[in-house]
């Protein structure tokens, strides 16, 4: 029947269609399929894709992908690939053709998954409340006393929100009978939402027209509605909102990074925060700032060193305390993991029409809980499609890497000595099957396994349901291979409307209530790292500099050069660079610090400003290997130069002015006055060898002004007059530390009733110094002593904010 | 009955001025109806701390929580009590035999701080390991009741051990201290724990205080100059909770004063977080249990 679906391809475009597989494109024997229905016929649905996809030349369709693509590798979306004890960041593996589902379709399901989030969340309030279901004989009380999830500590502990749950996933998938199953319940703190939009995002880029011509419900409203309902959840209107993350190493830190700038809150670590006064507070440069409501991505057992588990690293010590007191809102409820556990499937069924008095809606994937002797024997029964796997485990049910067994593999007697043994500790579940869902491969469409994660979010009128979601995309046919890990990708989920449906962006329309959320004060840890940032890439630009300037010198020949590149090269060595190779180690250090630094408050950048700097490494590390010392390793590090300026560029261009820009702003400055002022004790000393003036100059990046101003040779008065006491000179110490000062002066707490902080003091002392100095004065002693207190001044910094 | 007076005191001394951190103390005698009864009870912080507040974890532990502000150089907690003990005289053994016990146990449908269900698996610090389950194996005797079984497992691990305070610190594994055959109380309680827990018996790791004078004509009580470890036992519905104490080789009866249960070391550990050190610390620790002849 592929001729009919084949046959009702309209063309468009060029007026010559490609097949794109399409007339190959069965479903596959007994499983449902969201492209074609059994009898071969495409979904009138996909008609207005397929015939775009059809339209395309193999050309086009490529710069369509790469499109998405490109995208996607300007923002700097990747996931963490985990090998043999290391991870390494990859490029976000998007498949390329959506999953299109009927808006009729889509609104069938939303009830059974309210129904589902609200039978979780009185799951919940039972676990952590009287226990009841224990009590009653509903729950078995080894499932819960034995469960790793289930968090003592926070027993009896009733959230301030009067809600445990704000924020649900479901994994679910459609059955052989085409009806939704749920694979499993993500409560603990679900991912994927984020990574939904990029999804949205990118596909959208791929095909503009057809996304615009068709009626696709958009994703902005979800998150509107839920960080409005984050915001409504705060005791006061100024109160505070933050997600907190398990790091920058954590798989998932891209999308925590990514949802915090899109929805407007902070990105908080463990270490920015505190606990006083019975509220939890984030250390800030402004001082400590009380949370009201904490949305949290790391699993509730790390949360709190001091009353869960110890070994965290991550958590903040006292944050149960703050809980037990009602002082924080949790989102969700530490221990709202013990909801994941895939034994308790067994039982929702009849927990619901227990709790509620209804049936599930949707049905979950069928479970049997081994502890029991009806259920043993019902397993032995059903062997032969059931799937063995941990009673307390949480995975999916396609990415359980080794620990779940097929029945089938079993002879019924090793089963029975299993079940016997171990009962308790096993469930059986039905084996999945999959619908499947149009991939393109090698420009062709092929049937590919998929399940759908679908959010669902707590706001004031009940739960929202996002209008679209994360799918997963096999690998190949086989339903079991869907992680990422292990090939799998990411598809966006088209909601399709008969009608228009509204435009919804982040901003809220001008009549709602204001729901700004407070300008964030700057977590210690953030300006911490924005300080070394700028300090580390304003260091590798004056490694670059000299490196440069000897590596000219080294071109150019000539043995008059040889004593000031001995003097070049002892300055770089205090650099930890060994000035004689082409693109030395010490450099591709300095710069990997602060790519790394970066990484840290990735939430602070933009996407634009974290490629250019990951470019720029990149580059270098390409050239490390073949760069020879000479003419060649001077051009590469004129290039290197120039993506620094691009760099740099972005930052200064683009970042909002407050404490944060300040922060990598004073590093940058403190940086480059402290190799500026080492240069000239160096290069400018009376004794120093020959052409270390002209030198000076090249590093200030000065020799036009300098032509300019003194239109005579270079002579230490000149040199010193430019670089060091010339306010005019943006490259000189006089103009840094007027900046220095400037913004020293204006950071929380420079001065109380009139009198300067110590750092407030120490800085304008500088100034004054420089202001008032001489050529004469300014002696190689006196920089050398110049330099120490530049130093002070960073110990001062660090010891009055980013401590 | 027995009167006692409970004094402890824990001491530090910083090298250098600490940051700031927070601490959990579990050294608070519990009040138990029908069993031990506080009195009177106080504690104090030299030098007085900011924020400190009382509350009970989940297995009814009293526990003192305090912030402890940045810049110490000294820190000493000092608690005196006066308790009220009642001996635990159930001579008469209603435990099951031992293959009995799990039938009662599947059919106790409680996850309350009490229920022997939190204790059957094995727990952060008390692991399932080989040389302590071959132990309980070989002494497993199905003929025996369960309070049997327990006084039989501590006389054996009593007989194997050396109780010795230089052998093992509070980090040792319960294996490794069995395979030295040294410990002190921690090691003795944590073993015998994971051995009861391997025969099917739900076990619990008790914290408390031992008197440190014995009553004229008896011989003095090992490992009382500290707090006191020692283990409690599910015996199945009729008998509920037995404590013994495998340092001593003998059941508790009114020598014994509980400050709180759990799963191992970890859910009574007397001081819980660290200060934020930059240099050293020494410490000391003094209990002291006076009998109040009334």
């Amino acid at each position: 029947m592929d001729s009919a679906a084949t046959a009702n391809v309209k063309t468009t475009g060029t007026g010559k269609t490609r097949d794109r597989g399409l007339s190959a494109y069965r479903a596959l024997p007994g499983v449902p399929d969201e492209l074609v229905t059994a009898d071969g016929t495409l979904r009138p649905l996909w008609q207005p894709l397929i015939d775009h996809l059809q339209s395309l030349t193999d050309e086009g369709l490529t710069r369509a992908t790469g499109r998405a693509d490109q995208y996607l590798r300007d923002s700097g979306v990747f996931y963490r690939q985990y090998g043999s004890g290391q991870s390494v960041e990859r490029p976000w593996p998007l498949s390329h053709v959506p999953v299109l589902i009927d808006e009729a379709d889509w609104a069938e399901l939303t009830p059974a998954l309210i129904q589902r989030a609200d039978l979780l969340e009185k799951v919940m309030a039972d676990l952590y409340g009287d226990n009841r279901l224990v009590a009653e004989g509903h729950l078995p009380a080894a499932l819960v006393a034995g469960n790793p999830e289930w968090l003592r500590p926070l027993v009896g502990v009733r959230p301030a929100s009067g809600h445990f749950l704000h924020f649900v996933a479901f994994e679910i998938g459609r059955g052989p009978d085409g009806r939704w199953w749920v694979l499993a319940d993500r409560t603990q703190a679900p991912s994927g939402a984020g990574y939904a939009l990029e999804n949205r995002v990118a596909t959208s880029r791929a095909y503009t027209d057809v996304f615009a011509g068709q009626n696709i419900h958009r994703l902005a409203a979800f998150f509107r509605e839920f960080r409005d309902a984050l915001l409504g959840l705060r005791g006061a209107r100024d109160g505070r909102v933050a997600i907190m993350t398990p790091g920058p190493l954590n798989e998932t830190y891209f999308e925590q990074a990514w949802i915090a700038r899109y929805m407007g809150v902070s990105l908080v670590q463990g270490e920015d925060l505190t606990v006083a006064d019975g509220r939890l507070m984030v250390r800030t440069v402004s001082g400590l700032r009380a949370l009201d409501v904490l949305w949290r991505r790391l699993d509730g057992s790390y949360a709190d060193p001091l009353e869960l588990d110890p070994a965290s690293r991550i958590g903040t010590p006292g944050m149960v305390a703050v809980l037990r007191q009602g002082g924080l809102t949790m989102v969700n409820s530490l221990g709202s993991g013990v909801l994941e556990t895939r034994a308790l499937m067994a039982f929702l069924p009849k927990l619901s029409l227990h709790l509620t008095g209804t049936k599930l809606a949707m049905p979950n994937i069928a479970t049997w809980w081994c502890g029991s002797r009806a259920e043993q024997a019902q397993v032995m029964a059903a062997r032969a499609r059931l799937v063995l796997s941990p009673a307390l485990g949480t995975g999916l049910p396609f990415d359980r890497q080794g620990e779940s067994i097929p029945g089938a593999t079993l002879t019924p007697e090793e089963l029975a000595q299993r079940l016997a043994q171990e009962g308790p500790d096993l469930v059986a579940q039905e084996a999945v099957t999959l619908s499947t869902t149009p991939a393109l491969i090698d420009g062709r469409i092929v049937p590919r396994p998929m399940s759908l994660r679908v959010f669902l979010a707590r706001t004031p009128t009940g739960w929202q349901v996002m209008q679209g979601g994360f799918a997963r995309i096999g690998a190949s046919t086989d339903p079991t291979a869907l992680a990422m890990q292990r090939g799998g990708s990411a598809a966006d989920v088209w909601i399709v409307s008969k009608d228009e449906v509204p435009a919804i962006s982040m901003v809220p329309p001008a009549d709602a209530p204001d729901r700004r959320s407070v300008p964030g004060a700057l977590p210690t840890r953030a300006a911490d790292n924005l300080y070394w940032l700028g300090r580390y890439v304003e260091r590798t630009e004056g490694i670059i500099r000299l490196l440069r300037a000897r590596h000219i010198r080294l071109a150019e020949g000539g043995r008059a050069a040889l004593p000031l590149q001995k003097l070049m090269d002892a300055v770089l060595k205090g650099y930890g660079v060994d000035g004689a190779a082409g693109l030395p180690p010490g450099l591709l250090d300095t710069l990997g610090a602060a790519v790394a630094t970066a990484g840290q408050v990735r939430d602070r950048f933009s996407p634009d400003g974290w490629s250019a700097l990951n470019d720029l490494d990149k580059t270098a590390r390409r050239m490390a290997g073949n760069v020879t010392p000479g003419d060649d390793a001077a051009r590469a590090l004129s290039a290197l130069l120039r993506k620094l300026a691009g760099f740099s560029g972005l930052v200064h261009e683009n970042m909002y002015r407050f404490f944060g820009w300040r922060f990598l702003s004073i590093g940058r400055q403190l940086e480059r006055s402290s190799s500026l002022t080492g240069a000239l004790a160096a290069f400018a000393d009376t004794k120093a060898a020959a052409g270390g003036l002209d030198l000076c100059i090249e590093l200030g990046d000065s020799v036009l002004t300098h032509r300019r101003r003194f239109s005579v040779a270079s002579s230490r008065e000149s040199v010193i007059e430019l670089l060091a006491l010339d306010p005019m000179n943006p490259r000189s110490l006089r103009h840094l530390f007027d900046g220095l000062n400037e913004q020293v002066q204006t950071l929380p707490g420079a001065a109380t009733h009139g009198q300067l902080s110590p750092l407030g003091r120490a800085m304008l002392r500088c100034q004054v110094d420089i202001a008032t100095a001489t050529p004469d004065t300014l002696t190689t002693a006196a920089l050398q002593d110049m330099r120490g207190k530049i130093a002070g001044i960073s110990d001062l910094l660090t010891e009055a904010y980013l401590r | 009955m027995t009167l006692y007076a409970v004094r402890q005191s824990i001491r530090y001394d910083f090298a250098r001025p600490t940051g700031a951190g927070r601490q959990l103390f579990r050294i608070l005698p519990a009040d138990i109806p029908g069993r031990q009864q506080v009195r009177e009870s106080g504690y104090a912080f030299q030098p007085d701390v900011g924020e400190r507040g009382e509350f009970r974890d989940f297995f009814g532990t009293n526990v003192i929580e305090a912030a402890m502000p940045p810049g110490l150089t000294r820190l000493a907690l000092t608690m005196h009590s006066v308790v009220e003990r009642t001996a635990d005289d159930s001579l008469l053994d209603l435990s099951p035999p031992l293959p009995g016990l799990a039938a009662e146990l599947a059919a106790h449908r409680s996850v309350g701080s009490h229920a022997p269900h939190h204790f059957t698996l094995p727990s952060r610090r008390i692991a399932a390991t080989p040389r302590i389950a071959a132990f309980a194996q070989d002494l497993r005797n199905d003929q025996r009741t369960v309070r049997d079984m327990v006084e039989t497992l501590g006389r054996a691990l009593h007989d194997h051990m050396i109780f010795d305070s230089k052998a093992t610190s509070v980090n040792t594994t319960p294996e490794d201290a069995f395979v030295q055959g040294r410990g002190v109380c921690q090691d003795f309680a944590q073993i015998m724990v994971g051995a009861l827990r391997r025969l099917g018996v739900p076990a619990a790791y008790v914290a408390g205080y031992l008197r440190t004078l014995p009553p004229p004509g008896k011989p003095r009580l090992v490992g009382a100059d500290a707090m006191h470890a020692w283990v409690r036992a599910w015996t199945g519905e009729e008998m509920g909770w037995v404590d013994y104490d495998p340092t001593n080789a003998c059941f508790a009866r009114n020598d014994h004063i509980d400050v709180g249960f759990g799963r191992d070391y970890d859910d009574v550990a007397p001081v819980t977080g660290r200060l934020r050190l930059d240099g050293r610390q020494s410490g000391s620790h003094s209990v002291d249990i006076e009998e109040i002849t009334s």
